[in-house]
């Protein structure tokens, strides 16, 4: 057996690793309680057999490419750093990346993963046309829209619980370049920054850094980004079309022990960033796509900040009514604890694509926590607020939530389970995340 | 219309291999891929076609059918400008101890046939004038260790093998990279105890072996901390280095 975890390194546990060369490989290698895993960077225990796990990063091909069109077939274990790096420069980015680029195209599907731009422009899952899904009764579909299109929908955001993805046929995104025109703006609390991101349902990608460690009438403050693909006419003179993306150079070598990350370096960190921040809000200007979309990237394993115990990230979706009393309540309360991340994030999403995918029109809050003290019993008092509004929460970044904050927040379950027999009969496709929360005890 | 330049991989299955591959036509080379089973080389073709765009060519090649080399590089349509021998094999030290046959295999993937070949091309190479030849040894091959001594030594004879090369063609316009990638992340090392600092991912391989042929660098430790690794192991005194367990 192996000690296998997600990159919030919460849970640790035992699942046999296993790494196939081929498809055929790949279905002798699924038995009672497989699940497939790309880069793991699900943050729990989503991309964890309950027996067995079965690694697809080394499914890296593209099958084919079209540049009339840029529709892309390709194997389900390239990440979309591969595909920003070599289509890129072609003129072509995915339509949806998530906060990393690390993220295997399997697991995007799986996650149905949203980024900034989820409001106006929908999920990973919108731009995926068919699937080649090998299931767990043994047979390998091709699913669509129009063929197997139940299994399609419950692939999409299904958390790898209805087979294993082998290949996908997705549609690539024609861009002019590889910069985004950005313009930030300083929002000096909840309200301001809920009207900035409302007022931003127009641009393209739109974001919110809040300062978790505001109280009192900073609550809530926050630097949104607006941004939209650059034209070559707009960018510095002699700046490459497409520009170069580093790999992470700085690491954090080692666990940094626990007490790095207290009230006061939080506190200082988030004033130093909302102030840096605010100067230069106002104007416009053009970045990178990379430090744009990918901000953690730049600093390899930073999931080690929160020392050898690991951390929980909290995310959460809250309709539109009624969102901005619950998330004055939840920061109110994390900012009280002091101990939340140093940056959290909040962004509007628009409507879900998948039968379990997360995404519903209103405002998602992501925060992290070190795993320590009495943060479980916290997060169990903020997801009955959650639920309570009508919310619920991501499993791409659950480690933790109970069966009944999943069982409300997610009420087409019932059709995603029946789905997920007709193609498992005998249960075998079964992850650490489905025995918490899904499967039948 | 200036005519691209061109790589062929020897051994174009390997991770490494197809590391390489995308590394060269990234790079804007027509790749061609050569190994035992042709049709296990299509997605892999397919792949580079449809990432950069470029002309690649299959050809079966079998690193131990030495007979066959000459046909093998006069069949080609035209000769490359860069050869990259990424072929060899690990095989199991415990076997090879008593079993003459694994042995001999170990000896001649990783040093008869790799250097057969790559003198062939240096021969056609240098009556042309130019050309890179490039062939992946092993930091295993810089001093015999007690758990891979087979292995190591038919890569100590690659490695030699190189360096004589190296020496001579330089002076007929061609050049010849000598890469030892040290750990690296592989089908080959799957299951092995990698010492994770020293370990890399075979797409760190693919771009170090491009870098060595642009370049023009002799000899290519992957990781930089294997240089020095190797400079300790290989000054240590016989008599302290036998007593050494690994």
């Amino acid at each position: 057996m192996t000690l296998v975890s997600g990159w919030g390194r919460f849970p640790v546990v035992d699942s046999e690793l296993l790494r196939p060369r081929s498809f055929e490989a790949v279905g002798e290698a699924v038995v009672a309680g497989s699940v497939a895993r790309g880069n793991g960077r699900a943050y729990g225990d989503a991309a964890i057999g309950a027996v067995r796990t079965v690694a697809m990063t080394g499914f890296d091909r593209v099958r084919s490419f079209d540049p009339a069109t840029g529709r892309i077939r390709l194997e389900a274990g390239v990440l979309l750093s591969d595909l920003i790096d070599t289509f890129g420069p072609r003129g072509f980015l995915p339509f949806v990346v998530p906060g990393t680029r690390f993220v295997s195209v399997g697991g995007a599907i799986a996650a149905d993963v949203h980024g900034k731009n989820h409001h106006c422009e929908g999920g990973f899952g919108r731009y995926v046309d068919s699937i080649l899904l090998r299931t767990g009764q043994g047979e390998t579909i091709e699913a669509s829209r129009e063929e197997n299109s139940d299994a399609f929908f419950a692939t999409i955001g299904g958390m790898g619980l209805t087979g294993i993805i082998l290949e996908a046929t997705m549609r690539l995104r024609a861009v002019e370049t590889g910069w985004i025109r950005e313009r930030v703006i300083a929002a000096s609390d909840l309200d301001a920054a809920m009207r900035a991101l409302d007022d931003g349902d127009a641009a393209t990608y739109s974001v919110a850094w809040i300062d978790c460690a505001a109280k009192g009438r900073d609550l809530g403050r926050s630097l949104i980004y607006l941004g939209e693909h650059a034209g070559p006419g707009e960018l510095a003179d002699g700046a490459a079309a497409f520009p170069v993306g580093k790999n992470p150079g700085l690491a954090v070598p080692v666990d940094l022990p626990a007490m790095t990350l207290n009230r006061t370096s939080i506190r200082a960190f988030n004033e130093l960033y909302y102030r840096m921040g605010a100067r230069r809000a106002g104007g416009s200007h053009v970045v990178s796509l990379y430090p744009y979309f990918f901000p953690l990237d730049a600093i390899a394993d930073w999931n080690r900040i929160y020392g050898r115990r690991g951390f929980l990230q909290h995310q959460c979706v809250i309709p539109q009514a009624g969102a901005r009393a619950v998330l004055g309540e939840i920061l109110g309360r994390v900012a009280q604890r002091g101990d939340a991340s140093f940056l959290a994030v909040l962004k509007k999403l628009g409507e879900g694509d998948g039968i379990l995918s997360f995404p519903l029109p209103g405002y998602t809050l992501a925060l992290d926590f070190p795993v320590k003290g009495d943060i479980m019993n916290f997060l169990d008092e903020v997801d009955r607020l959650v639920v309570a509004a009508g919310g619920r929460l991501y499993l791409a970044k659950d480690a933790r939530q109970s069966r009944t904050t999943f069982e409300v927040g997610y009420p087409a379950l019932q059709r995603f389970n029946a789905i997920r027999r007709s193609l498992d009969p005998a249960g075998n496709i079964r992850s650490k995340l489905s025995q918490r929360l899904f499967d039948e005890v | 219309m200036t005519s691209r330049k061109t790589a062929i991989v020897l051994g174009g299955s390997s991770d490494i291999g197809r590391a390489a591959a995308r590394a060269f036509a990234k790079a804007g080379y027509d790749v061609a891929l050569a190994g035992r089973d042709v049709a296990a080389l299509e997605p892999d073709a397919a792949d580079l076609r449809a990432r950069y765009d470029v002309v690649v060519g299959l050809y079966k090649f079998d690193v131990l059918d030495t007979a066959s080399f000459e046909g093998f590089v006069n069949g080609l349509p035209a000769l490359p400008d860069v050869v990259i021998s990424i072929v060899g094999l690990l095989g199991v030290q415990e076997n090879a101890e008593s079993d003459l046959a694994h042995a001999t295999t170990i000896m001649r993937s990783n040093y008869e046939g790799p250097s057969l070949i790559l003198g062939l091309f240096a021969e056609k190479f240098l009556g042309r004038g130019t050309g890179t030849i490039v062939g992946v040894s092993s930091v295993a091959g810089d001093r015999g260790r007690a758990s891979n001594y087979v292995y190591g030594s038919a890569k100590a004879g690659f490695s030699a093998f190189l360096s004589g090369l190296r020496a001579r063609a330089s002076r007929g316009g061609v050049h010849v990279v000598t890469v030892k990638p040290g750990f690296v992340r592989t089908r080959m090392t799957e299951g092995m105890k990698l010492i994770g600092p020293l370990t890399v991912d075979a797409p760190v391989v693919g771009d170090a072996i491009l870098g060595a042929v642009e370049n023009k660098t002799d000899v290519v430790y992957v990781s930089g901390k294997w240089r020095l690794v190797m400079l300790i192991i290989k000054t240590l005194p016989e008599a302290v280095f036998k007593k050494l367990r690994f």
